[in-house]
């Protein structure tokens, strides 16, 4: 292949960073297969964790709120305590943004597993400043909101945090962190942090932030760039899936690099699948806003490199936008779900007389309720967008049927659950495996905010935090 | 020159990502030779056009040569997104795939270099 290559010479000064998790569902175990890869070589290497999808933390803030010990993500208790000790045993520096809505709290948390796993000195240093529910009033957050108007309701907030960048990691690792933990900071500062602290990049070197982004683009979502989500049996294969290995990059000084995986773990790493995630939630790719750094991925260009091995390079930086965006979440009311199955002959007159009987009632009990019903297996996943191939299919061996509904009114959702339970002994023949699900919904919004009015802290666990 | 008509299945795979009640589906040519043709067919409009049960206000397409890709960005077709809407893909991670239903007029000898995939699966989608 011709294309990006790196020199040998800069082979030995590269940075090398594993993904241990791109979501806090991820594997315990992920990590293990990756710590091993990092073990084999010698230079800065760190391991970085992504689990704060931003539900996550609107979950955390309302967990701190319940209790004040509490607000951290709960991945630490699954992925850490495997993890600590061989990274602190072989220099492995960590990176995580398990501090949820509490990061104070989650630094003592893994100073304890720490200790625990024989390490009573590391140095864990913790990450605040990202959390606007202190500085802000609801109306400053209105007054900043794009591209909707959700905080214009009444709906309380229930969590309003500020995406930092890398320079508080860059920090906390200069001033010798062994872990760091963040609340919310942008997925690849996870990743920019680090290689900021060991090359000493410039802030305003707009073209080495952006590679340093981009690697961290394609690391946070975990096995997504190593054929995780990528499997299409027969078009597109990925070998031994069960055991996918998660991504490793190696960063050189000057920017570009190379995304592999552990040796003999599963799943691969080729254009293709660098490809897919290159672009994953991308909108504009000339403008991929971080706090950083706008990341320009037009020019970008990808070389087979040897076996699950791809180098990319090509990334190009503008410079980093005048405001940070934040995430603000408001109490949006409780979503329901219930769900039937008819089977057998006759099953979807069935299932639909079903439908019927529930939409019957509920229009007369709560009329305002607005209320979804699903033909899982037919139109569920597309909805209107199947309607028109649905109409000539087969009838259907089974047809399981999804009721969902939204309010404020807490009553009326648990109504349609009922009702949908009710159809065991009073609606149609041969109802069977109802399931209920109810849980609050939270609305999310995005709001610009303004560098000044964030001040993000860097703080040591015994040392102030 | 004989043409063939046959799903976009064909000729690209596609991820979707996600953000508020925005969408973004990168569609990758399985092979750089099918960009051109994609780049013809595969237009704002046409994919607008595929996804109008979903009503998108807008749609913008970015070509990317260089990873023989294309990202279009549909505005306002997840019904409010994941946290608000009623149907089980709030995140609308299988628009994907939908795209790929699309029809394509392909050269049958372009498409003669691509090793036949899934056969009973394409039936499935060309019937």
């Amino acid at each position: 292949m011709t294309g990006p290559r790196l020199p040998s010479w800069l082979m030995e000064s590269v940075v090398r960073i594993g993904c241990g998790a791109g979501f806090a569902g991820d594997r315990a175990d992920a990590s293990a297969a990756v710590i091993a890869e990092l073990v084999r070589f010698a230079g800065p290497r760190f391991l970085m964790f992504e689990t704060l999808a931003e539900r996550t933390l609107a979950l955390c803030q309302i967990e701190r709120r319940r209790d004040p010990a509490l607000g951290y993500s709960p991945a630490i208790a699954r992925m850490l305590p495997q993890a600590l000790g061989p990274c602190l045993a072989n220099g492995i520096r960590i990176i995580g943004n398990f501090g949820g809505a509490n990061p104070r709290t989650a630094g003592r948390r893994i100073a304890e597993l720490a200790r625990a796993a024989g390490f009573p000195d590391a140095r864990i240093a913790v990450i605040e400043g990202d959390d606007l529910s202190e500085t802000f009033s609801a109306e400053e957050l209105r007054a900043r909101e794009v591209d909707g108007m959700l905080l214009s309701g009444k709906a309380p907030v229930v969590a309003a945090n500020a995406y930092l960048g890398a320079g508080p990691i860059a920090q906390a690792l200069d001033a010798g962190a062994d872990v760091v933990i963040t609340g919310r900071v942008a997925d690849p500062a996870l990743v920019l942090g680090p290689l900021v602290h060991v090359f000493g990049w410039d802030w305003a070197d707009w073209h080495r932030l952006a590679a340093g982004t981009l690697a961290g683009h394609l690391l946070e979502c975990g096995a997504q760039v190593t054929g995780g989500y990528f499997a299409d049996p027969g078009v597109k294969d990925v070998p031994e899936l069960a055991e996918i290995g998660y991504p490793i990059a190696e960063i050189s000084p000057a920017g570009t690099l190379v995304i592999t995986k552990p040796r003999g773990t599963g799943g691969m790493v080729d254009r293709r699948t660098v490809t897919e995630q290159i672009l994953y939630e991308v909108h504009d790719p000339a403008a991929y806003f971080t706090p950083d750094v706008t990341l320009d991925i037009m020019a970008v260009e990808l070389a087979d490199d040897g076996r699950d091995r791809v180098c990319v390079a090509g990334a190009r930086g503008h410079r980093r936008p005048d405001r940070l965006k934040a995430t603000v979440f408001v109490e949006s009311g409780i979503l329901g779900e219930a769900e039937i199955s008819y089977a057998g002959p006759n099953a979807r007159a069935r299932a639909r007389l079903a439908a019927d009987i529930v939409t019957a009632r509920m229009r007369r009990r709560a009329p305002d309720l607005l209320l979804r019903v699903d033909a899982i297996g037919r139109d569920s996943t597309f909805g209107a967008l199947a309607a028109e191939s649905a109409t000539d299919a087969p009838p259907p061996s089974e047809v399981r049927l999804r009721f969902a509904a939204q309010s404020a009114r807490r009553d009326e959702v648990e109504l349609l659950l009922d009702e949908v339970e009710a159809l065991y002994c009073a609606g149609p023949a041969g109802g069977c495996g109802v399931r209920r699900h109810f849980a609050p919904r939270l609305g999310s919004a995005s709001c610009l905010i303004e560098r000044e009015r964030v001040e993000p802290r860097v703080a040591f666990v015994g040392d102030g935090a | 020159m004989t043409k063939v008509d046959v799903p976009l299945y064909r000729l690209a795979h596609a991820r979707t990502g996600d953000k508020g009640n925005r969408s973004n589906i990168a569609l990758i040519c399985r092979d750089p030779a099918f960009y051109d043709t994609i780049a013809e067919q595969m237009t704002a409009e046409r994919v607008a056009a595929h996804l109008a049960a979903r009503q998108p206000r807008k749609v913008t397409r970015y070509e990317l040569p260089k990873l023989a890709a294309f990202n279009f960005v549909l505005d306002d077709v997840l019904e409010g997104g994941v946290n608000a809407s009623l149907g089980l893909d709030g995140h609308g991670k299988a628009l994907s795939f939908f795209l790929l239903t699309a029809r394509v007029i392909v050269d049958a000898a372009l498409l003669g270099q691509m090793p036949a995939a899934a056969p009973e699966l394409l039936h499935e989608l060309e019937k």
